[in-house]
């Protein structure tokens, strides 16, 4: 078609037009299911990272949130009859090689590690992505352990987490959102809720 | 052209990553793991497909100087929906594909054949040539995927066959140019008999 400029500008203000008012009603029928959708995700990672057994209360309505260095991490708390029975705890780190990933951090009423959930990142596939990877060296590293009597740093620096091969980066950056989500519940405490 | 030829030409006789050379850079990104490679392809072709359909369709309301600006609207609105629409119905899925759908928008083999083909032909040929077109491209990706997840983390499609890591060098960038350029070596080798 020849181009003339009332018919160019038509065009695109037609084009323009017709897509946004697309994109704008898919956005709105998609918004309901993906808020579903992420809030499953983290019923879901809450329900592997918290240690076995029973749990009374419902962790994501009693769950609080603290500010560590401009950062919000959320603590859900794992209750039942007899106190605390552990900590799932949202925390995050903008260390990581390719910017901020999220963790979600699972303690017992000892403080110990049970398990690790990576919930969002955009580490190098095939290198930093292995810290989601069940039984990855880092977790394995934490697992079972309390991070106060832990070294908190990779072991090339005489710590005591092995860190993933040529991935030292997104190692350290793992375990800062670790750090930060033992000092999140730590300063929970101090601030009631104590643990029996 | 027969509409078998049409269908068929992205795979070998023009494939858009070994013969055209066009969407290097999510072809270079994206494959440091042949599921991962599989996972672009696909997200590609459904891209690919419908952005030719829609093409074809407003082709002729689109005057000459603007068609770059009106396809590359339709394009980016394509992949929008297509993603909202997956993180929303599908969310496995979006977990592993999530971080590649954006990356679409950028992919010149869709902007390429909206330009040459579709902006040419009818809706049903464009469709067919889409579908030809994307199915190369995932065929490429997943034969570079393969080759540098098994270099480079000694697996295929996630079961490792050797202990420990490979060689590390071909899951990262420079690997990825390495095992592309011989690639195109041995598929260039292995079609020239057939053109």
């Amino acid at each position: 078609m020849k181009s003339s400029l009332k018919n160019m500008v038509l065009t695109l203000l037609i084009i323009t037009l017709v897509s946004s008012t697309a994109v704008g009603l898919v956005y709105l029928i998609t918004e309901g299911p993906i808020a579903e959708a992420k809030s499953n995700k983290t019923t879901g990672a809450l329900s592997k990272v918290l240690p076995a057994g029973e749990i009374t209360n419902d962790p994501t309505a009693d769950k609080s949130v603290i500010t560590l260095d401009g950062m919000d991490i959320v603590v859900y708390p794992a209750l039942n009859d007899d106190g605390v029975v552990g900590y799932a705890v949202e925390s995050s780190t903008k260390m990581g090689f390719s910017g901020s990933f999220k963790l979600m951090v699972g303690f017992n009423g000892d403080m110990e590690v049970v398990n690790i959930e990576v919930l969002q990142h955009a580490e190098t596939p095939g290198l930093g992505s292995k810290m989601g990877d069940p039984n990855n060296v880092l977790l394995v590293s934490f697992k079972g352990n309390n991070p106060a009597n832990m070294k908190l740093s990779v072991t090339k620096d005489g710590g005591d987490v092995d860190a993933i091969t040529a991935s030292t980066i997104t190692s350290v950056a793992y375990i800062d959102a670790v750090k930060r989500a033992y000092d999140a519940v730590l300063s929970l405490n101090e601030g009631g809720l104590k643990n029996e | 052209m027969s509409k078998l030829q049409i269908l068929t030409k992205g795979i070998i006789k023009d494939n858009p990553s070994f013969v055209l050379l066009l969407g290097m850079c999510p072809m270079l990104g994206t494959t440091s793991s042949a599921i991962n490679g599989l996972s672009m392809g696909i997200a590609t072709l459904f891209v690919l497909t419908l952005s030719n359909i829609a093409i074809s369709l407003i082709k002729d309301f689109i005057p000459a100087k603007v068609r770059i600006p009106s396809f590359i609207v339709v394009i980016a609105s394509f992949v929008t929906v297509v993603q909202l629409c997956m993180e929303a119905f599908v969310p496995e899925l979006y977990a592993t594909l999530g971080v590649f759908i954006p990356l679409i928008v950028v992919n010149c083999i869709i902007l390429g054949r909206a330009e040459a083909f579709a902006s040419k032909n009818n809706v049903i040929n464009s469709a067919l040539d889409g579908i030809g077109m994307g199915l190369g491209f995932t065929m490429a990706l997943v034969l570079l995927g393969t080759v540098r997840e098994a270099l480079g983390a000694g697996s295929f499609f996630g079961f490792k066959f050797i202990e420990g890591d490979g060689i590390l060098l071909f899951v990262l960038a420079p690997g990825a140019f390495i095992a592309l350029a011989y690639l195109l070596v041995i598929f260039n080798k292995l079609t020239a008999k057939l053109k």
